[in-house]
């Protein structure tokens, strides 16, 4: 086993900058589009009394807990005590935090008095789930600089593990918690669910991993510096397992939900009825979220594949952004059953006459908006890598550390 | 008997912070109240001038604690109290909004680049048929303050 | 010199006016000083009270909107105004609404009910549970309401609440009424008249404007008295809360449903 050495990321300038350029123009145009609705106010958006929840959280949700799971990478190096996953650590880390920052960007400037942020951290509520996710955010950002410093410094190599158990136990919570905004909502028949701490949690893994390989492959591909068979292979196994864990909480909340007689109404329009959502569901989040990257990562052949994996990835990424699109956006659209067994011939406020759901048709500020909180975490990213030393200069199967720690130290004893 | 006393006392000490505040204050300093507003033709706020500018934000946020929470619409820092008293009119006789940037509010954050938020949510002029009741609850407080002073106190 | 003089008489008129009555006032506080219809609250609200509702939807009539005109009225609602290029269809479903009318037909029976529906001011509101800032609060007399100043827009109420009973200010507002500060960004939703509560006038807009129109089906009183109309209502007729399966304690009920 070869020393892991760490390089800055080595562009030619032009290619540097052209790639800040382009991150920059995401993160402007989201600016922009803040600007724009923090001006007229939010009736430039699609979002109204009914869908209160649109395209932002579905970015601003998805980015944060893909920051937890991007995050996988480092805790199974260092608490699952894998040393092939060493070299990725660092990158791990940058990540994570580049990916809350985007997500929290995002949350933040789609509030209605984002210029109240000093409001919301100095005002808690301690009942409320949100709340608590604040503290989890704040509290991720820290534990993960810790971490890094950990990583990065030889003084911190005592402290890796014990630094790397409570990221791990905090992120664990961090995405439950995400995941509780939801399942804690006692209101909604989408919502009032406990698997969907669990759920979500799986998610973070599966998507959190997807960003990070496509980052990691991006990044090594431009910087000509390798990534061997033994490395994509495990990555892409990893991925695979996660992807199944999020299909196998899907099939369990559906399974659930379609039980019993209360929530079939939902459940039917979800899976047959609801339109563009049902697409998102069946297309979106199973067919190309799941199944088919699935179908890739395990193909004998392909699975081997660097542009296939990333795919693979690019896939999953969709299909998260899907689900959640499903699990934020269709749960408000569909009706709130005040009355149940009867059905509401009209209303002065959109109560689902007839059974309708809510209308809600995502328009350009909220989309650019959910980009720039995407443009930020690469942005950052991108810096993070040129200035410090976040990658490690050769992912070849060669100067890779061994894949498990065994009983009896690794001695390299030649036959 | 008890209203001569209090009068006596009440007179006293609105001389007392006129005089305050017409040496503390520079010059240019008078002409922020507008001219034709309520507040023009009064010696001093609902506290001394001095105290008034430098804390006006703490006195309003106290009491709307105090009233959102509390219900409590007697106080003289009543936010509908300094627009009632504070508000300029038009030519035609119309009220013309406070935060405007030749108003009461509107000049003097404008001349010191302070946002002011109030009057997003906040009427801007008195309106509405509880206007009057609210301003008068305002106006009774600082009466009352003002003579209470003496008179409540053993 | 002659300017102070003046200045002088007329704060001496202002405060030897305010004197006139005030003399009265020491020596009988409760007295209302001057001819007001209002008494302005000077203590804090208190648990003794607690406000609410009785709907008796046999006597709410199909596509009578009094209450929700009256509502809109009084609380400057009808003032709100879509914004400059915003299509009818979008502006519907992002108007503020505090009270609607709902028409249901029961599946099984085909027997329509008609009945207004806006914050049913829970003992437990899921909206107060969830609001970051503590923005979303329950007044001590039962109210459920929005602290605008800290609100900071997020609208989790929105999401937390059974009866989409809030609204989200989607646009810039400017002609707002003195006592229903409103504007952009925050969350509102029905308060019961809380400007009527705290001077001490009776009802609501749209209890009051239910009875004008000779239906009375709307009924606003102290639940906390048992002698209170609405408590005897309560206490004679069968009613239920919405949503009774999570067990909010509503204090809007619904007689016929």
């Amino acid at each position: 086993m070869k020393r892991i050495v760490y390089r800055e990321w080595r562009l030619a300038p032009a290619r540097y900058w052209g790639i800040l350029g382009v991150l920059a123009v995401m993160v402007g145009a989201g600016l922009l589009a803040f600007a724009y609705m923090e001006h007229e106010g939010h009736w430039v958006t699609g979002m109204n009394n009914s869908v209160v929840w649109g395209t932002p959280h579905v970015f601003a949700v998805f980015l944060i807990i893909a920051s937890s799971g991007a995050l996988n990478i480092a805790s199974i190096g260092s608490v699952f005590r894998k040393p092939i996953y060493k070299p990725l650590g660092r990158l791990s880390g940058l990540l994570a935090l580049a990916l809350l920052a985007g997500g929290l960007m995002v949350l933040v400037l789609d509030l209605g008095r984002p210029e109240r942020l000093v409001v919301a951290l100095t005002n808690y509520n301690f009942k409320s789930i949100f709340a608590w996710n604040i503290f989890l955010y704040t509290g991720f950002m820290a534990i993960v600089i810790t971490y890094l410093w950990s990583m990065a410094d030889r003084k911190g190599d005592p402290f890796i593990r014990p630094v790397g158990v409570f990221a791990l136990l905090w992120r664990l919570a961090l995405t439950t918690g995400t995941g509780s905004i939801f399942g804690f909502l006692v209101a909604r028949q989408a919502y009032d669910a406990a698997i969907l701490g669990p759920m979500f949690v799986a998610m973070s893994f599966a998507y959190g991993l997807a960003v990070f390989v496509l980052v990691l492959m991006f990044g090594f591909a431009e910087d000509r510096r390798p990534i061997g068979a033994r490395m994509l292979r495990r990555l892409k196994n990893l991925l695979a397992v996660f992807v199944l864990a999020v299909l196998y909480f899907t099939l369990v909340y559906h399974l659930t939900s379609a039980y019993g007689a209360k929530d079939q109404g939902l459940e039917g329009w979800l899976l047959f009825d609801g339109g563009v959502y049902t697409t998102l569901f069946w297309v979106g989040w199973i067919l190309l979220g799941s199944l088919v990257p699935l179908g890739i990562l395990y193909h004998p052949v392909r699975g081997a594949e660097a542009p296939w994996v990333a795919a693979a990835c690019v896939l999953v990424i969709l299909g998260g952004l899907a689900a959640l699109a499903v699990v934020i956006i269709a749960s408000q659209a569909y009706p709130l059953q005040l009355f149940p067994g009867k059905t509401i011939l009209e209303s002065g406020f959109l109560d689902g006459v007839g059974g309708q759901p809510a209308p809600y048709h995502p328009t350009l500020p909220e989309l650019l908006l959910g980009f720039g909180g995407v443009g930020l975490a690469l942005l950052i990213t991108a810096v993070g890598v040129r200035v410090l030393q976040f990658l490690p200069e050769s992912l070849a199967d060669e100067v890779l550390p061994i894949d498990e720690e065994t009983i009896e130290q690794p001695v390299a004893k030649a036959a | 008997m008890v209203t001569a006393v209090s009068t006596t006392r009440t007179h006293a000490v609105a001389l007392l912070w006129i005089l305050a505040v017409l040496t503390a204050m520079p010059a240019s300093a008078r002409s922020t109240v507008v001219p034709g507003s309520e507040a023009a033709g009064l010696g001093a706020c609902v506290e001394p001038t001095e105290l008034m500018r430098r804390q006006h934000m703490e006195f309003i946020k106290h009491q709307r604690d105090r009233t959102v929470h509390g219900g409590i619409r007697t106080s003289k820092h009543s936010l509908a109290g300094c627009v009632e008293c504070h508000i300029g009119h038009d030519a035609q006789g119309q009220a013309v909004p406070i935060d405007r940037a030749d108003q009461f509010c509107g000049a003097c954050h404008a001349y010191v680049a302070v946002d002011l938020n109030c009057f997003d949510c906040h009427a801007a002029v008195p309106r509405g048929p509880m206007a009057g009741s609210l301003a008068e609850a305002a106006r009774r407080a600082v009466d009352e303050a003002q003579h209470g002073q003496g008179a409540v106190q053993p | 010199m002659s300017e102070r003089g003046t200045e002088i008489d007329r704060e001496r008129r202002r405060l030897l006016g305010a004197a006139a009555g005030a003399g009265v006032a020491l020596v009988a506080p409760a007295v209302v000083v001057r001819a007001l219809e209002t008494t302005p609250r000077d203590a804090p609200v208190d648990g003794r009270v607690r406000w609410g509702l009785a709907i008796d939807t046999a006597k709410c009539a199909a596509g009578c909107t009094a209450c929700v005109d009256a509502c809109a009225r009084e609380n400057g609602l009808d003032l709100q105004h879509p914004p400059e290029g915003a299509e009818p269809a979008d502006w519907a479903t992002q108007r503020a609404v505090w009270v609607r009318k709902v028409r249901l037909r029961d599946d099984q029976t085909g027997r329509e009910t008609n009945l207004p529906l806006m914050c049913q001011h829970c003992e437990h509101p899921p909206c107060v549970d969830v609001c970051p800032t503590g923005a979303s609060f329950k007044r001590a007399d039962g109210i459920v309401m929005v602290d605008r100043h800290t609100c900071i827009g997020c609208r989790y109420c929105m999401m937390a609440c059974p009866y989409k009973a809030r609204s989200f200010i989607h646009e810039a507002l400017s002609d707002q009424l003195s006592h229903v500060p409103r504007g952009k960004g925050c969350v509102e939703s029905c308060n019961l008249c809380v400007h009527r509560r705290d001077f001490g006038l009776p009802s609501t807009a749209c209890a009051e404007a239910c009875a004008e129109t000779g239906h009375g089906a709307i009924l606003f009183g102290d639940l906390a008295d048992p002698d209170s109309a609405i408590s005897r209502f309560l206490a004679s007729e069968p009613t239920r809360q919405i949503r009774e399966d999570l067990a909010l304690n509503t204090g809007v009920r619904y007689a016929g449903v």
